[in-house]
């Protein structure tokens, strides 16, 4: 097998037990969710993240943040295939006495990096991470994950002129760009085109891919050994389908918080090869 | 006040490389000599201060200490969801420093006059909040900011404060400062507008009317042992602040007499319930919204006297 294969196969895992995480703990975020699920899947199994799971709090780790914080069932199941928290910690969502939340919170689990939840925050505090680093003198990443709704918040657009005038070359801002919000297409509500060209003249290196193409993100994340200190920070804008994975919730705005009903639930079962045993 | 935080925070910061001075492009020369002499430790984040508030959380998440100073309002009001989740949700040890307290910003108007500021930061968990009356006190509550490990309030006036501690003197985080001894009424009060009140208990003596001045520096944690205290000597209650009454530090007082089952003679001053009337000098927009010294002589003969009826009754 080859190592995109296996990095397919670990992306069809984590989708696989991120909607049996959703629907076994009664409801989530999951159209969201499903969108970034390659992005997560490059980020900490492609070899991009530095990571430690056995000592999670390595000053030199790298750092990732999800700002759209909805999408916590995708963190906790990317942390607990990188070894954060075990399955049974997972298979706790939605249950009493969980540690973990519809929106992740620091401190609850190992790996998550900040609080985050209400959008247009998670950007700003990793311009503080990132500077740090180059206060330090380290060499860690600091990664973003932000939804493309969440760039209608103007805080979002006041730390990207400030990461661009520090250039904190280290800092990574990745836009899950499925082009839907809660309630109907971006281009309906506040539409973000140029979203690329926004960047841009924000001062930014911008890579465009495809948000699914494993390769291509792994090519977009790559590439930028030297000179991190003095470079201009980098959005990857990449282009994904809201829902991706499972037929009737793709680009469908109603998908973005849900569950399936017994009919959907079994074309789910089919698509996402679940067995009745792994439901509850 | 301002000098004496900006001389507190570049010993601070001479002490201490991971002392940051974060400010939101204020002042064109106050923070020259920081600039100068801590280059590596002043960053200027520009007009955006959600950005800089939730920044500098991230820089204490790696062990930085980010003081992010900028005009009260623009830091408690504008930036107030990125300090409730950023700063003191994740418990982050960031010092927020607020200038233009009450109508310190005189001339300026009511968007530059913080009048609700405390009361929005009174209700944040986790928060360390301190309201010096001085220069001198400024500087010990910037230090006391510093040695506070967690996020940390710093409310302040601007450069013309006056002086009122003669001599040093122990500042404690959360204890409060009879400035003034008496018997028959307490003044309470937080800030510069102390003054005021010594000089209302000053005028109050030649009517024998005797007057406690309470210094709260320490908004929270409130110094409730020593607030009980003064009611249950004198009998009457009169809480100042240049800040709007609800909320604020009359709030906070009459919560903590009525849960120690304390009912004295209670009288809050300060705004009441609306935005400050006019533009002037501090003294004059104090005169204009009813907090002068004769204002506060006024309301504390009334109280005493309206206590005293009552006694006899």
């Amino acid at each position: 097998m080859t190592g995109l294969e296996n990095l397919k196969n670990i992306a069809a895992k984590i989708r696989k037990e991120l909607f049996i995480t959703v629907y076994n703990g009664g409801g989530g975020h999951i159209g969201g969710a499903l969108s970034s699920v390659e992005i997560m899947t490059a980020l900490y199994f492609g070899g991009v993240l530095k990571y430690d799971p056995r000592n999670p709090e390595d000053a030199e780790r790298d750092r990732f943040i999800l700002s759209k914080g909805h999408s916590s069932t995708l963190l906790y199941t990317t942390l607990a295939n990188a070894g954060f928290i075990s399955a049974q910690t997972l298979a706790t969502y939605g249950k009493p006495d969980t540690r973990l939340g519809g929106h992740p919170k620091i401190g609850d689990i190992p790996g998550v990096e900040a609080t985050t939840g209400a959008l247009g925050h998670g950007l700003c505090f990793a311009t503080g991470i990132a500077l740090a680093a180059k206060l330090d003198g380290k060499n860690y990443g600091t990664y973003v994950l932000l939804g493309d709704g969440e760039c209608q918040e103007g805080s979002v657009w006041e730390a990207a002129l400030f990461a661009a005038q520090r250039r904190l070359g280290r800092l990574t801002a990745i836009v899950d760009y499925n082009k839907l919000q809660a309630m109907d297409k971006l281009c309906n509500i506040i539409g973000l085109e140029s979203l690329a060209g926004k960047w841009k003249a924000f001062g930014w290196d911008v890579i465009e891919t495809n948000g699914h193409d494993i390769a291509q993100i792994l090519n977009a994340l790559g590439g930028r050994e030297e000179n991190h200190d003095d470079a201009p920070p980098r959005a990857i804008i990449a282009h994904t389908v809201k829902g991706k994975g499972i037929s009737f919730m793709e680009n469908e705005p109603l998908w973005h918080y849900r569950l399936p009903n017994k009919e959907e639930l079994k074309i789910v079962k089919t698509e996402l090869n679940i067995s009745d045993e792994e439901l509850i | 006040m301002r000098d004496a935080y900006l001389s507190a925070l570049h010993h601070l910061a001479g002490e201490n490389k991971n002392i940051l001075a974060l400010i939101s492009d204020n002042g064109a020369i106050v923070y020259d000599k920081f600039r100068r002499d801590f280059p590596q430790q002043y960053f200027n984040y520009g007009i955006s201060e959600a950005n800089m508030v939730a920044s500098a959380a991230g820089l204490a998440s790696c062990g930085k200490i980010p003081f992010a100073y900028t005009i009260t309002n623009f830091l408690t009001m504008r930036a107030f969801e990125f300090i409730r989740n950023d700063v003191c949700l994740q418990e982050m040890n960031v010092k927020l420093v607020g200038t233009g307290a009450g109508f310190s910003y005189s001339t300026l108007g009511p968007t530059h006059h913080g009048t609700e500021d405390i009361a929005l930061m009174r209700v944040l968990p986790n928060l360390v909040i301190f309201s010096p009356a001085s220069p001198k006190e400024t500087y010990k509550a910037a230090i006391a900011c510093a040695k506070h490990a967690g996020p940390t309030y710093l409310r302040l006036g601007t450069s013309k404060e006056a002086e009122i501690y003669n001599s040093d003197y122990d500042f404690i985080p959360g204890r409060g400062i009879i400035l003034k001894e008496g018997c028959d009424a307490s003044i309470i009060a937080t800030g510069s507008i102390i003054c005021d009140a010594l000089e209302a208990a000053e005028a109050l003596e030649k009517e024998k009317i005797s007057v406690r001045v309470v210094n709260i520096h320490t908004i929270k944690p409130l110094d409730g042992e020593l607030i009980v205290r003064c009611a249950r000597e004198t009998g009457a209650v009169i809480t100042l602040e240049e800040h709007n009454i609800n909320g604020g530090l009359g709030g906070a007082i009459a919560e903590t007499l009525l849960e120690n089952g304390c009912a004295p003679m209670f009288v809050r001053m300060g705004l009441d319930g609306a935005f400050c009337k006019g533009y002037g000098t501090r003294a004059e927009m104090k005169r204009m919204n009813g907090l002068s010294p004769e204002h506060i002589a006024a309301k504390v003969r009334d109280a005493v006297r309206a206590g005293s009826k009552a006694g006899r009754q």
